[in-house]
């Protein structure tokens, strides 16, 4: 192993740190390259192990989907195929592709605006849903007669599909957001409600004793013993609440109208854009992965304490 | 002059699904302020039921549990509880699991910095001072239990209830916490009722051994007054006549007249 001519001071510095390290002298040759530049080599071989595994689990995936592609391609670029191939989608749709967020006209906007709307749909119901539902949650899993009261009536609704609220929703609103809003939240709240109640009711008695023994007031208690303890059971409710969230959006938003990216596809559908629907596709499939992730990184970062006991 | 805590005439039966199960029987004793009270008995005949009562945690079924000839039906910091599993809440730091019982019984009466004095103080009598910010699941099990203590003994109660506080821990930890106990108990002068399993521990630490028959029903089978004076050194006891008989007293009682349920 040839040590590069051009660095003689920084050779001589290892040669001595490696030989304080260690007496053994033929030992320290062999080492000086595995312990080039100290701390700079440490962080250098750190950030290819971070890269090395980034890799790992971004290119599988990006192979599996070229191939897809090739497949797809292969199967509906010829005459008289029902559905566009890539090729015809980046053809039609390019601008869709590549500027999300470009504004054309009240109704002719770019995609990432369009999931930008339909997000603040489902911040505001989930987030509402989030909240009632942990209350909720606390209630029917903290007292005997508030479950043996509501929790038949919450499992008899939590069954009722998210579209079959929207005709309800609407005559009580009589307007189309509010209505979409109201449909996540109704949509949302259960798996947050039951969840909740579980995590309440798996609250250790030793947490309870010593909350007694504190005198802690029912407020404390909510916020200091209960919500900690249950807060894996919740973020596990919150993370099946968004992701039913996203479902229902799209769905609501086809039926309600407006400028969401479920009524996006409605309307493509209706004036025959296939390209532009496949492409609204991939956009609601990313976007609902991400939201996964969020609720599931937050909760692994809140619940950190928790788990470890 | 009257009783500190007395233990009036107690029943304790629980009621489940229709079965009922007779736990304790006329449970009688009366404890003076500052006194050393071990309880021993066992497995399952009711030790922890008694102290929960004496906790305020369950309810008593006929009887009365009185302190300062006041009726005890509701927990409070002035009966804190050193719990068999430490019950640390997991989520919170050591310092902030002290802090929380702190701020709760201090808020009006200390200031923040005196609170935080409070807490460290009291962090550094078990020795915990150094691992404030660490949390329960990163410290060892005798680490946690001393944080228990500290926890129950920073809310000045005038009553310290332990269940079993060292039972999961080694013989070396084991000894170093009784030590610390009695040095605290000798410092502060506090009551202390304590549930254990070891005669050797029972004896060291303890004025009276309370030794309770096997259950169902169990009651108070006799009580041993250790008159050994204080501070108590564990070696220089090992040779010590009364400490001897203390200790084969208790011995006798758990495990020839009371080894078996049958023969209770
Ligand atoms: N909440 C409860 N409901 C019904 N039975 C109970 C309840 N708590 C305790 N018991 C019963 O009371 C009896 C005494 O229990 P306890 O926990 O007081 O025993 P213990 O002496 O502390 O035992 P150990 O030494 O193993 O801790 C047991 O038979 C137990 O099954
Ligand atoms: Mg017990």
């Amino acid at each position: 192993m040839a040590l590069p001519a051009a660095q003689p001071s920084n050779v001589t510095v290892l040669a001595t740190k490696a030989s304080a390290a260690s007496p053994a002298a033929p030992a320290a040759v062999v080492a000086l390259p595995a312990r080039k530049g100290g701390a700079a080599g440490l962080l250098k071989s750190k950030t290819m192990k971070r890269l090395n595994a980034i890799a790992l689990t971004v290119i599988p995936p990006l192979l599996v989907l070229l191939a897809m592609m090739l497949v797809w391609e292969i199967a509906c670029n010829k005459p008289g195929a029902t559905l566009p191939a890539p090729s015809k989608i980046w053809s039609e749709s390019k601008d869709l592709i590549t500027h999300p967020f470009f504004v054309a006209g009240p109704q002719d906007i770019g995609l990432g605006l369009r999931v930008m709307t339909s997000l603040q749909r489902v911040a505001i119901g989930f987030g509402l849903a989030a909240v009632a539902g942990v209350f909720l949650g606390a209630l029917v899993g903290q007292s005997v007669w508030a479950m043996r009261g509501l929790d038949p009536i919450f499992q008899v609704l939590r069954t009722v599909p998210p579209l079959a609220w929207l005709p309800i929703s609407l005559a009580a609103f009589r307007d189309a957001n509010p209505s979409a809003i109201f449909v996540i939240f109704i949509t949302a709240i259960w798996p947050v409600i039951i969840n909740t109640a579980v995590g309440i009711r798996n609250i250790p008695q030793d947490y309870r004793n010593v909350a007694q023994v504190l005198r802690l007031n029912p407020i404390e208690f909510f916020f200091k013993v209960m919500i900690p303890s249950a807060a894996p059971y919740i973020f596990t409710g919150l993370r099946i609440g968004i992701g039913l969230s996203w479902l229902a959006i799209v769905a609501a938003e086809m039926l309600t109208g407006g400028v969401g990216i479920g009524f996006f596809i409605w309307d493509a559908w209706n004036s025959s854009r296939l390209t532009d629907i496949i492409v609204a596709l991939a956009y609601i499939g990313v976007i609902g992965f991400a939201l996964d992730r969020i609720v599931a990184f937050v909760g692994v970062v809140v619940t950190r304490g928790t788990s470890a006991s | 002059m009257s009783d500190y805590l007395k233990l009036d005439h107690i029943d304790k039966t629980f009621t489940r699904g229709g079965l009922t199960s007779e736990v304790l029987k006329d449970v009688r004793l009366t404890i003076d302020k500052g006194e050393f009270i071990s309880i021993i008995g066992h497995s399952g005949c009711g030790k922890s039921t008694l102290l929960n009562l004496i906790a305020g945690l369950t309810q008593v079924t006929n009887g009365a549990v009185l302190f300062e000839n006041r009726e005890v039906n509701a927990p409070g910091p002035e009966r804190a509880v050193v719990f068999q599993n430490h019950s640390l809440l997991p989520w919170l730091s050591v310092y902030e699991n002290v802090k929380l019982a702190v701020d709760k019984v201090f808020s009006g009466a200390k200031t923040k910095a005196e609170r935080h004095d409070w807490i460290m103080h009291n962090l550094n009598l078990v020795q915990m001072g150094h691992a404030k910010d660490k949390k329960p699941s990163e410290i060892s099990g005798g680490m946690k239990q001393r944080v228990g203590i500290a926890r129950a003994l920073a809310m000045e109660p005038k009553i310290l209830l332990l269940d079993e506080p060292f039972g999961a821990l080694d013989a070396l930890t084991r000894a170093h916490l009784q030590d610390s106990v009695m040095d605290i108990h000798a410092r502060l002068g506090n009551t202390m009722i304590m549930i254990t399993h070891d005669v050797d521990e029972a004896v060291l630490l303890s004025d009276r051994i309370v030794m309770m028959t096997n259950g169902p029903a169990a009651t108070i089978g006799e009580v041993e007054e250790v008159k050994l004076e204080r501070p108590r050194n564990r070696l220089d006891l090992v040779s010590d006549l009364r400490y001897i008989a203390s200790r084969e007293a208790v011995l006798r009682f758990l495990y020839e007249r009371h080894r078996h349920v049958e023969a209770a």
